[in-house]
């Protein structure tokens, strides 16, 4: 205990000196960091935060130090976590490298594979996609029909994802790809990486309701992958698909800026106005925010409890599933009340006065909280089945 | 800390399971119902409760306790929550016992505390009035006279306000409604002059009382902790109690979703196990996750009041208003997918329902604790 409150105190001051105060104030998805080969600082600021959490190990805490990790205990982690959140100290990174690819190297990859990649997530200098979703492939993900052809030591790859979160920008892509066709759906995938400039590879952004092309439709013709870039065994892919997923559920459910900033219900004075005991004028809006911050605190504290149980051993592995659920609904429900609270101030789309309707543009953004990483009612259904292991589901 | 139960705290949870679930599963319940006892609980298994140390969970070792704290008393709310076992737990050992603790004077504590712990000493704490949880509004007065207070008024809902030996009234020496000044705690005897109760058979069968206090004589000695700035103090004990019958609570619908649950599995209609269909599925496991939800909540809530930290009052308010909500959902799953049966009083599931009603109006409902969050909140 004496050990982690010096650790606690080294960890402020440390936090205090390098942490500079451009980097302390909420950030706009503009401000968000996601290395890679065409990386760019939006400022001087967000570029020495990033070198000095870079070379501290922080860009990823928890993951070892001999891959650019951090190498901190949960409880160590705990305590950067909190004391960043105390000062509101920005991520200085963010990557599909660290939410996702990188949990399932640290348990399906080769030392080797682990070597080449992970240093390069922690350091920034690759960016990630996932090639998961395919036109036919939804929440139905294992029926996935891309195809992986053995020739010699290599793979040749063809076919098509969909929703591929940033593909335009990403420098390599962890994908799944079918190695037998005539295996049981399940059985026949392989998790396999490679680099989004090699040759047959080409992507198109999708335009979505919020104006935005965050998403992708990549396609491979004839891509040539080396074997050895299969991560775990082949044909055994989807294990190592299913762990991933875990942790992407697990990032999407931590999604959504909870409990920072001013409290939901004073954004809405700020429009609606307040009464002379200073509640706000809207008694039915105001008892939905209330009912909604009861709900985030308790989603923060089962999320707190969910990383505590896995420390000790006590966590359901499908538990992940629930929290994207719950987490993702209320995201949702978050954004139909700051639509709400923002009233006409919040239809508006281009102007300047909105930040070319930065509200809006995010509210819709929220509906695909609940779809994407699987959906709401995949979610309810796996909890069903793992967890309360119903007949059938 | 950890949201996780420490070792020990497991050890105390599997033994006051395992004293519940063997000594008072529900049918006790409907026993001391059907057979209208007077007492409304067993006074054999409270002190099998002193016993094992129980009843003084939360009095000082000094005073023949064990000295442990909120998730303490929670995890054994929680198991009577399971079992909706009747006890004194919650008036004596929690409410009481932390008024004395967190406002008694040394001779305050040496008198009551000890018989607290020895399960010798039944209390209740007496401070609802209207129809609704209102602290604020505490209008009963005591008014000066001679060298101590005469206290007019009357109290609604006080738990085992017919058994106690002693009452703790919360009563205005000052000021008016909605006024955090001017609000004292007494000890009362219950058998005192001008004392009337009238025991309230309850819809959950458990007790409570309406007390009409008229010109009853207290004297000075029996304030407990200062005049008029008595209303921290009692908000303090509230939320005490509202840690434990939140975890009441979680308790009651971890049982009643365990057995619905069950119910599930085993219930064919159509040819097959109605768990089977998919509308119940996905009800099934939204219930599932708001229980673990609300679970993470109050034991956020429990952990905070012993660490007596600066957000304590509104990780309560927290706790109790999901845990006010998430029971209310259980038992209507869970009489809803129990058909016809969860409709009879042969089966137990409707106990539950009543249950959590009671629990949901005890010291604040769902909407009381949203609006105080919100009030915290400044808006």
């Amino acid at each position: 205990m004496a050990d982690l409150e010096k650790f606690r105190s080294e960890t402020r001051a440390w936090l205090e000196q390098n942490c500079p105060p451009e980097m302390r104030k909420p950030m706009t998805s503009d401000d968000t960091f996601w290395g890679g080969r065409n990386a760019k600082f939006s400022s001087d600021p967000q570029r020495v935060w990033f070198e000095r959490m870079r070379d501290k190990g922080w860009t990823v805490p928890h993951w070892p130090k001999e891959y650019g990790g951090g190498g901190l205990d949960g409880e160590e982690v705990k305590i950067v976590r909190q004391e960043m959140a105390a000062i509101g100290a920005r991520q200085p990174l963010t990557s599909f490298g660290i939410s996702m690819l990188g949990p399932a190297l640290l348990k399906y990859g080769t030392e080797a594979q682990k070597k080449e990649h992970l240093p390069k997530i922690t350091a920034g200098l690759i960016r990630w996609c996932q090639g998961y979703s395919e036109p036919n492939a939804g929440s139905d993900l294992a029926s996935l029909q891309t195809r992986a052809e053995s020739d010699g030591d290599d793979f040749i790859i063809n076919g098509q994802k969909i929703w591929t979160s940033y593909a335009n920008y990403a420098d390599w892509i962890f994908c799944l790809v079918r190695t037998d066709p005539t295996a049981k759906k399940h059985d026949g995938i392989s998790f396999i990486l490679f680099d989004m400039t090699s040759t047959g590879v080409s992507t198109k952004p999708i335009l979505l309701i919020s104006g935005y092309s965050p998403f992708c439709e990549t396609f491979f013709d004839n891509v040539r992958v080396p074997k050895s870039h299969v991560v775990g065994t082949i044909n055994r892919g989807w294990d190592v698909a299913k762990y991933l997923l875990q942790h992407e559920r697990a990032m999407i459910s931590g999604m959504g800026e909870r409990g920072v900033g001013r409290p939901l219900g004073q954004i809405a004075a700020d429009s609606i106005g307040a009464d002379e005991q200073g509640r706000l004028d809207d008694a039915v809006l105001r008892s939905q925010i209330a009912t909604f911050e009861v709900d985030e605190a308790a989603l923060a504290a089962a999320a707190e409890r969910a990383v505590d149980l896995a420390k000790a051993g006590q966590a359901h592995p499908a538990f992940s599933s629930a929290m994207k659920y719950y987490g993702t609904e209320l995201n949702k429900r978050r954004y139909e009340i700051l639509m709400s609270a923002g009233g006409i101030d919040a239809l508006e789309w281009e102007s300047e006065r909105s930040r070319g309707g930065a509200r809006p543009r995010a509210w819709l953004r929220t509906k695909a909280n609940s779809i994407e990483g699987g959906t709401s009612e995949v979610m309810l259904g796996i909890v069903a089945k793992r967890i309360l292991d119903l007949p059938g589901a | 800390m950890a949201l996780v139960l420490t070792e020990e705290q497991s050890m105390l949870r599997d033994s006051a399971r395992g004293l519940i679930s063997d000594k008072a599963p529900v049918s006790h319940l409907r026993q001391l119902r059907d057979s209208k006892d007077e007492t409304g609980f067993s006074r054999e298994l409270w002190t099998t409760f002193a016993e094992m140390g129980f009843s003084g969970l939360l009095v000082p070792e000094q005073f023949g306790g064990s000295g442990l704290g909120a998730v303490e008393a929670g995890i054994v709310m929680e198991e009577i929550g399971r079992t909706l076992m009747p006890s004194p737990f919650l008036a004596t050992s929690v409410l009481a016992a932390s008024a004395l603790l967190r406002g008694g004077s040394e001779a305050q504590k040496s008198q009551h505390l000890p018989g607290i712990a020895d399960g010798s000493l039944l209390a209740a704490l007496a401070v609802d009035e209207g129809a609704k949880h209102r602290p604020l509004q505490t209008s009963m007065q005591a008014v000066r006279s001679g060298n101590g207070f005469k206290l007019n008024g009357d109290k609604a809902l006080v738990v085992d306000g017919h058994t106690t030996d002693l009452l703790i009234v919360a009563a205005r020496t000052a000021g008016s409604a909605e006024e955090k000044n001017g609000v004292t705690l007494f000890l009362v005897d219950p058998k005192a002059k001008g004392i009337a109760t009238e025991r309230t058979i309850m819809i959950d069968s458990h007790n409570a009382a309406r007390i009409v206090f008229d010109s009853v004589e207290v004297n000075a000695d029996s304030v407990l902790g200062e005049v008029d700035q008595g209303y921290p103090l009692l908000e303090g004990v509230l939320n005490v109690g509202r840690g434990a019958v939140a975890s009441e609570m979680v308790g009651l619908s971890e049982e009643v979703f365990g057995r619905t649950v069950a119910y599930l599995k085993e219930r064919k209609q159509f040819g097959k196990a109605i768990g089977e269909f998919q509308a119940l599925q996905h009800r099934a496991a939204q219930l599932y996750i708001d229980i673990e939800i609300t679970r993470a909540a109050v034991l956020k809530a429990l952990q905070a009041l012993d660490a007596d930290a600066a957000n304590a009052g509104s990780a309560v308010s927290v706790a109790k208003a999901r845990a006010g909500t998430t029971a209310t959902l259980a038992v209507q799953e869970g009489v809803q997918m129990h058909g016809g049966m969860g409709m009879t009083d042969q089966f137990d599931i409707g106990f539950f329902m009543k249950r959590a009603r009671v629990c949901q109006e005890l010291f604040g409902d769902s909407n009381f604790h949203a609006d105080q969050l919100a009030r915290a909140k400044g808006y």
